[in-house]
């Protein structure tokens, strides 16, 4: 707080203050981007290993040697929460939130520049903390990124389920500790830093994503460190919360009358929110993209807000929807099912409104855009088997299947991670100054957008034929044998799509020193960002307080001089 | 490249389509009562998402080469949206998705709601890691006690589930590794674990319930061809979860019966 | 949908921070007076009251989702094997009820003489700008120790917090002696660190204040901390009554 102050005075000097302890919220915003940026590869990587593993069970690899069934059951831990917290939603709300979002409305920067740091920094410790549970006696747990006691509660229940463990809830709270200081971060700078003009209507979508997951992030993750809290006191403290008398390998644990269903319903009321929590930023930037690469205004603007705000709400209603066969009251799956099924609605407004945004447009193909298309075509497949799930009576056949896999991979992984996609080759010029390769980005689109739909689409026939999930290996049940060449076809698809992903990054890096000079609006975008310098100076805008005019879309007016005006250009006289 | 992405948007969903209309790989053949009503909910859904599917994705790769930026391009029609169009689609996917959840939710009612009819076969369902166990009650109909200081997995069986010998309702329960079931009669199950959560999962008998510790879960299916089908854990409960499998024998009811004699026969 | 001119008036328009640009600042002139270089002090006032909202919302998500455990835990029996039925178990807790009250009263009393602190200062940072002009004195006014008090009362709260739990122990209720005496830990540990948060916040005041800082910004900390500490208290009252009540 002390800071804010100096926010107008010079930009801190000395390479820790400038770039390690940084108050900038830009500098924060790349650190966390960079942060998602190795997250994301370890986790690939320990998906390649599952991969391999599945279809060459005995095979001898680098590094890792021959993966045994539990160390399969690690790297599916460890791969699911890295990727849930550590990249959908490190990258895309306090990588590009962070960078963007006081840009966008016009502010100097976060509302609490040193809660900003911290958030980042404890973060940070977090991925430290869980990349250590694979170096411990015991290695990684076991327990799937969900954690379902007793198996995450009972250091007996299977390697990995000792220190390991601890250090995996550990690190999950405080994730939960930076992941509030965030949101409160976010919901107040949008609240109160707003430039004058930036009415709430005016607000870029990308922004109203980024708050409503602000807020989403604020009420959920406080109940996961909750929960964390009381599964950590179960394994260290003897207490009976989620877990009642059990028998593990014949010896009694020390329990009595705890609930395992308690862990799932607080778990789910978080891990609802946090689906959303990863796709509502990929939404905004898709709605960002299309409309500045149709060079037609977003259609239904306020639909679009309306349909995110209701996303969010009813996403704090339908965790049970997780739990249909887990033995809850049958009545209640009735009432989740219908809302899950409500949420439907939003999710088909807003797909309608995307097509609708590029109806009659001048489509211009560069990267952003080809992936923010990508984004809408996997949102379809991904969302469509959504109601196949939210019908209980469905899920007595789907429920933890590979259908269940490729479901949320395609929704909340692959959308989300295109969204982050669109969003880096969207915003590289005004994070770096410099123009990202054309070719590669297009390379890299077409290559991932073709080999994620052969990885995640087969899993839907893998599961609808009962093919269940979390196995190391199919050869032990007979009917599962027969869906091996499945298996297979993922794997391959797998190897080329991760592969492809080398020419991302290798476009990012050499884009950032040799990549040619970026103008300050190189797509000729209207939002507030592409009014400033590239790269914007430390306060945002030279000591500039920008005044909004117009709404955020506003491309091909009729009657004006260019084909799109800025939100700050001056207000002129309508042509119609 | 607006062409290049009709093309391939096009393709991915003729591609992904083809192999849930050949059924290449679909749903396993249905021996239960269930699976009719569920899989007859599944082929609506599947119809009608699948259109919604076809709908979205062909115009998609419509829209974005239709509408590619061209010298001869007019200018974007300007327009912030269509109020009237946007209630219609808000209005329509609401009947769809709601209406298709009340169609669904019949079938849930009838497996889920009531319990079990009178003169069920009752068969306890017990997991553990990593092997499922099947008690019947015997001729008095009775469940034995069961104690978990007397549970000891390694020695199988009885003496896995912990049954209690001294309890006389105990004399006569059967535990055995693989279920029997007799054809065309409900059965009574009461689903259990004895340590972490596992799942009781047939995919042919289209009938999954978590086996949960501390809960004994009353569950009710009727299975009507003959044969055998195999059991998969469906719910992540250690390092043998994969080969967690068991199977279920449906036969006739003089087999089942015969079958049961003979292990009440080896017990005395 | 026309977005030329504003429509209707702008109700959201912020502004505030910052001196010297382009546009003069809408609000953060007047009343509460400071100069060029402190002109964006109520805005930053403002912006931290909403913070600490915020972050009470956050707090009270933690609670709610502990409350819904409590009560799940409380409600939700288990099967018993060798019985055959389903039993609960939840156990009794003798609360030292004489240890809980007084320290109840010691944080509602804290409550109170944080409300002095935040007024007295608030009153101060009023008054600064005139005493800051050389050579004007109001006269020297004692002032009442308020923030100091508040320390001790914190303090001597978890203080007598540490002492009801010895009091358990004593008792024979340890943390896994029965879900009841868990729950009784858990909520009390976790308001606990919560108000020691509260603590720490005020001991930064007062460090500020030995440190040349301008006092608006001590009066900042000051007064969020006061409305997060006002809400501590309301929080204990709540965790008391859950746990007397509704065991």
């Amino acid at each position: 707080m002390a800071t804010t102050a100096t926010l107008h005075s010079h930009a801190p000097q000395g390479f820790i203050r400038k770039y390690i302890f940084s108050l900038d919220h830009k500098v924060i915003g790349l650190q966390y981007f960079f942060l998602a940026l190795t997250a994301v590869w370890v986790g690939m990587f320990l998906s390649l290993l599952m991969r391999i593993h599945l279809v060459w069970p005995t095979a001898s690899l680098p590094l890792v040697g021959e993966i045994k069934p539990e160390m399969y059951l690690s790297l599916l831990t460890m791969h699911g929460t890295i990727m849930v917290f550590f990249v959908l939603t490190t990258a895309p709300q306090g990588g590009f939130g962070n960078y963007v979002l006081p840009i966008q409305i016009g502010a100097p920067d976060m509302a609490f520049p040193v809660l900003n740091m911290l958030s980042f920094w404890t973060t940070f410790v977090g991925f430290v903390v869980i990349l250590a549970a694979f170096f411990v006696s015991g290695g990684a747990p076991l327990h799937g990124w969900t954690g379902y006691p007793p198996l995450s509660a009972v250091q007996s229940a299977g390697p990995g389920e000792g220190l390991g463990a601890d250090l995996w809830i550990t690190s999950i709270a405080i994730f939960c500790a930076a992941s509030l200081m965030g949101a409160l971060n976010f919901i107040t700078t949008t609240l109160d830093l707003r430039a004058k003009g930036m009415t709430l209507m005016r607000m870029p979508l990308t922004v109203w994503s980024w708050f409503i997951t602000a807020i989403l992030g604020l009420l959920a993750f406080g109940v996961l460190l909750s929960a964390g809290i009381l599964l950590l006191m179960d394994r260290n403290l003897g207490t009976s919360f989620y877990v009642p008398l059990i028998v593990v390998n014949g010896q009694i644990m020390g329990h009595k009358g705890g609930s395992p269903l308690l862990w799932q319903h607080l778990f789910w009321f978080f891990g609802h929110p946090e689906v959303y929590i990863a796709i509502l930023p990929g939404m905004g930037v898709t709605s960002q993209v299309l409309s500045t690469f149709s060079r037609k205004p977003i259609f239904g603007y306020k639909a679009m807000v309306y349909a995110m705000l209701s996303i969010g709400f009813l996403g704090f209603m339908v965790w049970g929807h997780h739990m249909f066969m887990s033995g809850m009251s049958p009545y209640s799956a009735f009432a989740f099912s219908l809302l899950t099924m409500c949420i439907g609605v939003p999710s088909a407004i807003k797909t309608f409104n995307w097509l609708g945004t590029m109806w009659k447009g001048r489509i211009r193909f560069y990267t952003p855009m080809l992936f923010a298309i990508g984004f809408v075509s996997l949102f379809v497949s991904g969302g469509l088997s959504g109601p196949f799930l939210a019908q209980p009576v469905l899920d007595i056949q789907l429920h933890d299947t590979y259908f269940v896999v490729g479901h949320f991979h395609l929704i909340m992984g692959v959308a989300a991670i295109f969204g982050i996609f669109a969003a880096t080759y969207y915003w590289f010029p005004k994070m770096f100054g410099r123009m990202m390769n054309e070719s590669w980005g297009k390379a890299h689109f077409w290559l991932t957008f073709i080999g994620t739909y052969a990885i995640f689409m087969p899993m839907h026939y893998l599961g609808m034929a009962g093919g269940t999930r979390r196995y190391s290996q199919y050869t032990e049940v007979a009917y599962l044998q027969r869906l091996m060449p499945i298996h297979t076809f993922m794997t391959y698809a797998a190897i080329i799509t991760i592969a492809s992903q080398f020419i991302f990054v290798i476009n990012l890096f050499w884009s950032m020193f040799k990549g040619p000079k970026a103008s300050d609006n190189p797509w000729e975008s209207t939002t507030l960002e592409w009014t400033t310098a590239t790269p914007p100076p430390h306060d945002n805008f030279g000591g500039r307080t920008p005044v909004v005019k117009h709404g955020p879309y506003e491309y091909g007016v009729p009657g004006a001089a260019k084909d799109f005006i800025m939100q700050t250009d001056p207000a002129t006289t309508p042509a119609h | 490249m607006g062409f290049a992405l009709l093309v391939i948007i096009w393709l991915i969903t003729f591609g992904s389509a083809y192999f849930f209309i050949a059924k290449t790989w679909w749903l396993p053949v249905g021996a239960s009562a269930a699976a009719h009503w569920i899989d007859g909910q599944f082929t609506l859904t599947y119809v009608l998402m699948g259109i919604v599917f076809f709908a979205a994705q062909l115009s998609l790769g419509y829209i974005v080469w239709k509408y590619r930026e061209r010298p001869s391009s007019g200018p974007v029609e300007y327009s912030h949206g269509n109020t009237t169009l946007e209630v219609v689609w808000t209005i329509l996917t609401a009947v769809l998705f709601i209406g298709l959840n009340l169609m669904g939710s019949s079938v849930w009612a009838s497996q889920r709601f009531d319990p079990a009819q009178p003169g069920a076969v009752p068969v306890e369902v017990t997991g553990m890691q990593f092997a499922w166990y099947f008690r019947y009650p015997g001729l008095d109909g009775k469940y034995g006690a069961t104690n978990a200081t007397l549970m000891d997995p390694s020695a199988g069986g009885e003496a896995a589930v912990g049954l209690d010998p001294s309890d006389p309702a105990a004399k006569d329960d059967v535990v055995t590794g693989t279920m029997f079931l007799p054809v065309n009669r409900e059965v009574d199950l009461s689903i259990r674990s004895v340590d972490v959560i596992h799942s009781f999962f047939v995919p042919s008998l289209r009938f999954k319930q978590d086996a949960v510790p501390g809960l004994n879960i009353h569950m009710h299916f009727t299975p009507n061809q003959i044969g055998d089908y195999e059991i998969a854990c469906a719910e992540l409960c250690g390092l043998g979860h994969y080969k967690m499998h068991g199977i279920v024998k449906v036969v006739s009811q003089e087999d089942f019966d015969r079958w049961l004699a003979a292990r009440e026969a080896e017990k005395q | 949908m026309a977005t030329f001119i504003p429509s209707g008036p702008v109700t959201h328009e912020q502004l505030g921070h910052g001196g010297g640009v382009t546009e003069p600042p809408v609000r953060g002139g007047g009343d509460e007076g400071q100069g060029d270089e402190g002109s964006d002090y109520v805005g930053r006032l403002r912006r931290a009251r909403l913070g600490v909202a915020v972050a009470i919302a956050a707090v009270v998500m933690i609670f709610v989702s502990l409350t819904s455990a409590y009560i799940v835990r409380q409600g939700l029996p288990t099967f018993d094997s060798p019985s055959s039925s389903y039993v609960r178990d939840w156990g009794e807790v003798s609360l030292p009820l004489a240890l809980l009250i007084m320290n109840t009263a010691v944080l509602l009393i804290s409550s109170v003489t944080m409300e002095g602190a935040r007024r007295s200062i608030t009153r101060q940072s009023a008054l600064a700008p005139v005493t800051s002009i050389p050579g004007v004195s109001l006269g020297e006014e004692r002032r009442f120790p308020w923030l100091g008090l508040t320390v001790v009362l914190g303090i001597g709260f978890l203080a007598g917090q540490f002492l009801a739990w010895s009091e358990l122990r004593r008792r024979g209720f340890f943390i896994p002696t029965n879900p009841n005496s868990s729950f009784v830990y858990l909520f009390t540990g976790v308001h606990a660190v919560h108000l020691a948060g509260g603590v720490l916040a005020l001991l930064w005041a007062g460090m500020t204040s030995l440190l040349d800082k301008p006092i608006e910004s001590r009066r900042i900390v000051i007064d969020v901390t006061a409305w997060y500490w006002h809400f501590m208290a309301l929080l204990w009252v709540y965790v008391f009554a859950l746990l007397e009540f509704a065991r």
